[in-house]
């Protein structure tokens, strides 16, 4: 148990570090800017007092070592700064709308995860089949589709043709819990397609690799029926190559929830992130992006810790 | 030519996706001889169905759509191009130094990359594009930097393998200097598998492109460019009106293509039989 506990403890470790890592570059950022930022954001032709006031706002006075620290207790204190475009708490903005995108991710995993882990289950036993062969192409010709591709189609179908579902969902807080699912049913939908088809390649991968190994070989030539081989030899080796992939594919889920927000005008952390950077709300940007980065690396973090957990040969140092 | 004897063994679905990709580049190099109007004329009314004079419809100002489309082609290839290479240059320059210097070089150059990594390409980007703004050059610079991570990994992996072959021992014997070693040993032989990874990255670089102008970050208008008509024209769906189904399927089209032949590539080079 030793051993299990201070390898998880060196991943967290390390997660955070890289997490400290990035928002230093997200913060930094800022100050490589050749000339002065509070110029470029106002434009040339900015009164001097302006451009002062807004250095102050910012506390671009100070040197950016200072600044760092103070913008970091913040953080730990829940205090994301000001929205340079309204001068509103960047933490008013952005909760409710996190809350939103959890609300779409989670209810997109919940349908992706177990189909596409059964199809990949059934497309790697029935390799080769018609059935395989269909689905191969169906995935990847899904996983070329740019995310707005597949949800403006699933917009014409299902919205415009045949008026089932809401083109644009718009959600809050006095509705319904089935009325919210009924107006994100497309959005789901549209990650949900894109999810499975990167996750059942990759199960149907890790699944053929673990069937063409030399035990599963063995247990056959040993003569144990089909089922037991699957549950008893294969599946508790394919363990850990599952989370792994389903770890991915949630984290993948971050970058494909901002881009199906803007296309369904969804109220959700993406849809913000995407606007202040077209307004250059950098306060608000860097926290969208801080949130969206702990999320991913906590995530591939949850699938490290998971797969030392599940697989006793990675507990040793090789 | 060893290409042709390998294209003529090549499965049915590799042959369609050249296909694919070929129409695409003769759309793109071909697109002011073949456009009936100009790239930002404005001929007609908006959302005009499909016609005879309007092949693909008018857009939401009034544009020619297939005018449009074959321009767009132009623009958005041509940059993606631009960029997969500025990041190829960075990734394998770093990538040989990394391998062939060693020590303090290989690790500081790696855990940067190991940092810039860590989270998805598209958060980057949007939090680089918010600091410095847009225009086409900052663009370039900001996507072929992220991107050149990716060609790191796989360009040092490679010169790891090759920096301990006899020739380049010979070679440094000789007292050639790092850079020959790099341009004229490693270069020649890590070229097979970097080409190939071209072909990966170019796909990934035009989609991510695409994305990134249909969130109105990427190209901006009047520029034709795919993601962006999309965007300007998203409107139209809601009326039934299915144009910017015609740039998002252009997307899709190129970028099959390119997942058709990417495909058949590794699985000749992972040597797959079944």
């Amino acid at each position: 148990m030793d051993s299990i506990l201070g390898l998880v403890s060196k991943r967290i470790g390390l997660g955070i570090l890289t997490l400290l890592a990035i928002s230093i570059i997200f913060f930094i950022g800022v100050e490589a800017l050749p000339g002065d930022f509070a110029e470029e954001i106002l434009g040339m032709n900015a009164l001097p007092e302006t451009v002062a006031a807004f250095r102050k706002e910012l506390k671009l006075d100070l040197p950016p070592h200072e600044r760092y620290i103070a913008w970091l207790g913040g953080i730990m204190k829940g205090d994301l700064g000001k929205s340079l475009a309204n001068g509103r708490p960047v933490v008013d903005l952005v909760g409710w709308r996190f809350a939103n995108t959890l609300f779409l991710a989670i209810s997109a995993a919940a349908i992706a995860v177990p189909v596409a882990i059964l199809l990949g289950i059934i497309a790697a036993l029935y390799r080769n089949s018609l059935f395989d062969r269909a689905i191969s192409m169906a995935t990847l010709s899904t996983i070329s589709f740019p995310e707005f591709f597949v949800a403006y189609i699933l917009i014409a179908l299902l919205s415009v043709q045949m008026i089932i579902f809401p083109s644009i969902s718009n959600i809050n807080d006095q509705m319904s819990f089935w009325q919210k699912i009924h107006a994100i049913v497309l959005p789901c939908l549209t990650l949900t397609l894109v999810v499975v088809a990167h996750m059942m390649r990759q199960t149907r991968a890790a699944i053929i690799n673990i069937l063409a190994s030399p035990f599963i070989e063995m247990a056959r030539l040993k003569g144990i029926r089909r089922t037991r081989v699957i549950v008893m030899h294969a599946f508790p080796n394919a363990l850990s190559p599952v989370i792994n992939v389903i770890a991915l594919n949630l984290a993948y889920l971050v970058v494909g929830v901002v881009i199906v927000e803007v296309v369904f005008v969804y109220p959700g952390l993406g849809q913000l992130m995407v606007d202040s950077v077209s307004k250059r709300d950098i306060p608000v940007v860097q926290a969208c992006g801080l949130i969206f980065a702990s999320i991913y690396i906590g995530l591939n973090l949850t699938a490290d810790v998971l797969s030392i957990i599940s697989n006793p040969r990675l507990r040793n140092p090789r | 030519m060893a290409f042709f004897k390998l294209l003529r063994k090549s499965p049915i679905i590799a042959r369609i996706g050249l296909v694919m990709i070929l129409l695409n580049i003769a759309a793109a190099i071909l697109a002011p001889v073949i456009a009936p109007y100009g790239e930002t004329e404005v001929v007609g009314d908006v959302w005009m169905p499909m016609s005879s004079e309007h092949l693909l419809g008018t857009d939401h100002i009034g544009r020619d759509m297939f005018t449009r489309l074959l321009f767009g082609a132009r623009n958005t290839i041509a940059i993606a191009f631009v960029i997969t290479m500025c990041s190829f240059a960075v990734g394998i320059s770093c990538g040989f130094f990394a391998a062939t210097l060693g020590g303090w070089t290989d690790l500081i150059i790696s855990r940067l990359v190991d940092i810039l990594m860590a989270i998805p390409v598209l958060i980057f980007a949007l939090v680089m594009l918010a600091i410095v703004g847009n225009s086409i050059p900052k663009l370039i610079v900001v996507i072929a930097l992220l991107d050149s991570t990716r060609v790191y990994r796989l360009s040092r992996a490679v010169a790891m393998d090759i920096e301990v072959m006899e020739y380049v021992e010979a070679a440094r014997l000789r007292g050639e200097g790092t850079w020959w070693l790099m341009r004229h040993e490693i270069l020649p032989n890590a070229l097979p598998p970097l080409v190939a990874e071209f072909g990966l990255r170019f796909c990934f670089v035009f989609l991510f492109i695409a994305a990134l102008s249909f969130l109105g970050l990427g190209i901006q208008p009047p520029t034709a460019d795919w993601g962006g008509m999309v965007r300007e024209n998203s409107g139209a769906i809601t009326f039934g009106i299915f144009t910017p189904l015609w740039p998002a399927g252009a997307i899709a089209f190129l970028t099959v293509g390119v997942n058709f032949i990417v495909d058949w590539f590794l699985h000749v080079a992972s040597g797959l039989k079944d």
